[in-house]
């Protein structure tokens, strides 16, 4: 048993970090962040190049055909990078449903220039509800689309769109023309990733699946997603510990560095904790989508969850470590913070990660009674 | 990463688990429910003997010492398996995993030959005298001394917190040996026979109204001088890897026991018709989270430790994790229980015979015992992120 990365997936690793410590450093995110759709079509092209678009994907549509663990390595990397644009949704939104619910000559014509980093594309699943579950879909899908999705990301620098709709009751993915829509920015706190409202006007769609085969591909594409996510906020939170902390070695207050104060430097020791956790069950949950095991969809939702609440509550103190300085423009500690909430509510929000684990530990428990239970009981511990 | 055990691993597994299915003791729970402390004792050692005449104690002990000589994955796969099996635990828990390891990496052979296989089979119980009333988290500022006179040292001083100091047969003791020396420069570790006269064990009654822990007074105590071990003067390193054995290898059977006591709360939120309460379904969603999350980490620093030999700074994050989530489940229980929680031992109307005020009332311990949350955090901040000092 190894819980740790092979050789080969922590030299893919390491030259992520490397990748992005040069194409992509924070003047540069500030740079993109404050263009129209935060899409910079020069970092994409390096990034496709690197294979990174592909990661996932098949090689037969030009991917790489690495794995979830993979695929957590390298996103570890883009979230303490703070990477902006539509990355994350052409390739773990609209990519992982496309891969998941096309046919052969679709990812052909859908899926490989996505892999290849040539088109982007993105999910638009959530209506007014802004509910994550594909059971909150009302969109209506029997003729050409009309109605409203919101919470888009990265429509306005997409080339198309996958759309989840109804008809008679059976949930319906499609693809859809980004001319077709009307994109408007949604002013969203996350300024590295745009968020759009979409709206539909009879808009022409390609039909990729329906019924029972949609749900599951789109429950699947979702699991990878979440699990990408995961990865992500602990690069993110990653980075925001690493700047305060270095922030508490340098800065001096009573002649002595804030770091040598324990309500600093255990605040610092709490950030170590709650990453080292995340990155623990954002591992495990990519191994376990790997490898199919029993327990993937748990391990999705416990990911999620706990790597939600621990980015917020680490990319938050870093901004207090730092004092006033953590409070201005300049400081990059607001972009941490600023992700941290964005991917919070993206994907499902600890709450709705909670009540999925709540089902599967407590509703689907083998009841059993206190008199039929020989009580064992470890009290100690 | 690859999570699957290997084909040893996976035979060691099985082997166990076939012995365990035909010798842990059917229903000893129940059985030793009204058993006084000291019956209960006896009935742990009886246990431990089982054990031993099946080669399964000391199973991380090497070979040549009557252990097993297995793996650190063997290790957690020994532990996990006794408690999925609801196997008692062993009576001499500090003899196997503190002193037994400390004396193999430092004890002379005379030692070992002495000692060890006693306390593989439990007919030696050992306690530790560690802690003294003013050097808790600073424990090289202990007092208790030992002054050489011939070929013994003479011993004076009082030590606290002692787990098992009633029923002990030898104590592994810290004492200072050079007052001159800078505080950690002048300790020695030197183990005592517990019926050496001038030698006094007291209760020390805790919040949970049992005596678990005992003091330790020791008056003119005459040690041979033989029985130091390691060098003069140098008990800190020899105290500190104890230590790390403390913090390395306890505990990868606690999130079996913690899954135990999660699935039974979850059994009493339904009696109590609280698990369809959303407050409730997402408090003990994130209890269920968390004991994964434990797993997991404790996986990882297996695996680094495996790779490396080292323990990895994941290791560190340990105590502060199943410490804290002890309170927190507990926490959630008294929640769940409302006022049912509070009934003791004893009491007709309450769950599992007391034992959730009695965890209640115990974790609060959890947090104190084999290092502080805070000495915790101090490590983290300093030896793992590098921070300046803060004492």
């Amino acid at each position: 048993m190894n819980f740790g990365l092979s050789e080969s997936q922590q030299i893919l690793r390491s030259n992520a970090k490397k990748f992005f410590a040069n194409e992509c450093p924070s003047a540069e995110v500030r740079r993109i962040m404050d263009t129209p759709t935060a899409f910079d079509a020069k970092l994409y092209a390096k990034m496709a190049e690197q294979g990174f678009t592909g990661i996932i994907f098949p090689e037969q549509y030009g991917g790489l055909g690495l794995g979830r663990v993979e695929m957590a390595a390298l996103l570890e990397e883009m979230g303490r990078a703070l990477v902006p644009g539509p990355y994350f949704s052409t390739v773990f939104l609209a990519g992982a449903v496309i891969d998941a619910a096309g046919s052969h000559e679709q990812k052909l014509k859908y899926l490989q220039p996505l892999a290849e980093g040539t088109q982007r594309a993105t999910l638009a699943l959530l209506e007014a509800s802004a509910s994550w579950d594909p059971n909150d879909v009302q969109m209506d899908g029997s003729a050409a689309l009309s109605g409203e999705k919101l919470f888009v990301n990265d429509a306005a620098s997409a080339d198309f769109l996958v759309v989840a709709a109804r008809v008679q009751g059976e949930l319906a993915l499609y693809i859809v023309d980004a001319n077709a829509v009307a994109i408007t920015p949604m002013n969203g706190m996350d300024l590295t990733r745009r968020i759009c409202a979409v709206h539909f006007d009879k808009a022409p769609a390609e039909l990729l699946a329906r019924g029972d085969i949609a749900e599951k591909a789109l429950q699947f594409a979702l699991l990878t997603a979440t699990v990408a996510l995961s990865a992500e906020l602990t690069g993110t939170m990653q980075r925001a510990m690493e700047l305060a902390v270095e922030y508490a070695k340098t800065r001096k207050q009573f002649g002595k560095a804030i770091g040598s104060y324990q309500a600093v430097q255990h605040q610092c020791a709490d950030m170590y904790l709650l990453t080292e956790s995340s990155r623990s069950a954002s591992m495990y949950a990519a191994w376990a989508l790997e490898t199919n095991a029993p327990d993937a969809a748990k391990a999705a939702s416990v990911a999620k969850m706990y790597s939600s609440d621990a980015a917020r509550q680490i990319t938050a103190n870093a901004i207090q470590i730092h004092g006033g300085n953590g409070f201005t423009w300049e400081n990059d500690c607001h972009l941490c913070f600023r992700r941290a909430k964005a991917a919070e509510t993206m994907l499902g929000d600890p709450a709705y990660h909670r009540e999925n684990i709540a089902e599967l530990v407590i509703d689907g428990a083998p009841f059993e009674t206190a008199e039929e239970t020989d009580a064992v009981f470890v009290s100690g511990v | 990463m690859d999570l699957t055990h290997t084909q040893q691993e996976l035979e060691f597994r099985d082997e166990l688990r076939a012995w365990l299915s035909t010798n842990v003791p059917a229903g000893w729970q129940k059985q030793t429910a009204d058993h006084s402390v000291e019956e209960r004792f006896r009935f742990l050692c009886g246990w431990q003997k089982t054990l031993f005449h099946g080669g399964w104690a000391g199973v991380s002990w090497p070979k040549e010492y009557g252990g097993r000589g297995a793996t650190l994955m063997q290790t957690a796969i020994f532990w996990e398996e006794m408690a999925r099996a609801e196997a008692p635990p062993m009576a001499n828990v500090l003899g196997l995993g503190l002193i037994g390891p400390t004396v193999i990496a430092y004890g002379n052979t005379a030692q070992k030959q002495r000692f060890l296989s006693k306390i593989l089979s439990a007919d030696e119980i050992w306690c530790q005298g560690f802690s003294e009333p003013n050097a808790g988290s600073d424990l090289a500022a202990l007092s208790t001394e030992a002054v050489l006179d011939g070929d013994h040292y003479v011993i004076n001083g009082h030590k606290v917190w002692n787990s098992y100091g009633w029923v002990a047969d030898w104590c592994e003791l810290v004492v200072r040996t050079d007052k001159n020396a800078p505080q950690h420069k002048g300790l020695t570790v030197i183990l005592v026979d517990m019926k050496t006269p001038g030698v006094e064990v007291k209760g020390l009654k805790q919040i949970t109204g049992e005596s678990e822990f005992c003091e330790l007074f020791f008056r003119d105590v005459r040690v041979p001088v033989e029985n130091v071990v390691g060098e003069v003067n140098n008990g800190w390193k020899v105290a500190i890897g104890t230590l790390m054995h403390e913090r390395g290898t306890f505990g990868a059977g606690i999130q079996v026991a913690y899954q135990r006591n999660f699935k039974r709360l979850v059994s009493l939120a339904r009696k109590l018709h609280r698990d369809q309460d959303p407050i409730v379904r997402n408090k003990l969603a994130q209890l269920a989270a968390e004991i994964d999350i434990m797993r997991l980490n404790q996986m990882r620093a297996f695996s680094r430790i495996n790779a490396t030999g080292v323990p990895g700074p994941e290791g560190s994050i340990q105590k502060i994790f199943w410490s804290e989530l002890n309170q927190r489940l507990q926490q959630v229980a008294q929640e769940i229980l409302g006022p049912y929680g509070q009934l003791g031992k004893g009491d007709s109307y309450g769950f599992d015979e007391g034992a959730w005020s009695f965890g209640y009332l115990r974790a609060r311990g959890n947090t104190i015992e084999a290092g502080t949350s805070e000495i915790q955090r101090n490590i983290i901040g300093h030896y793992v992120l590098g921070l300046p000092k803060s004492y």
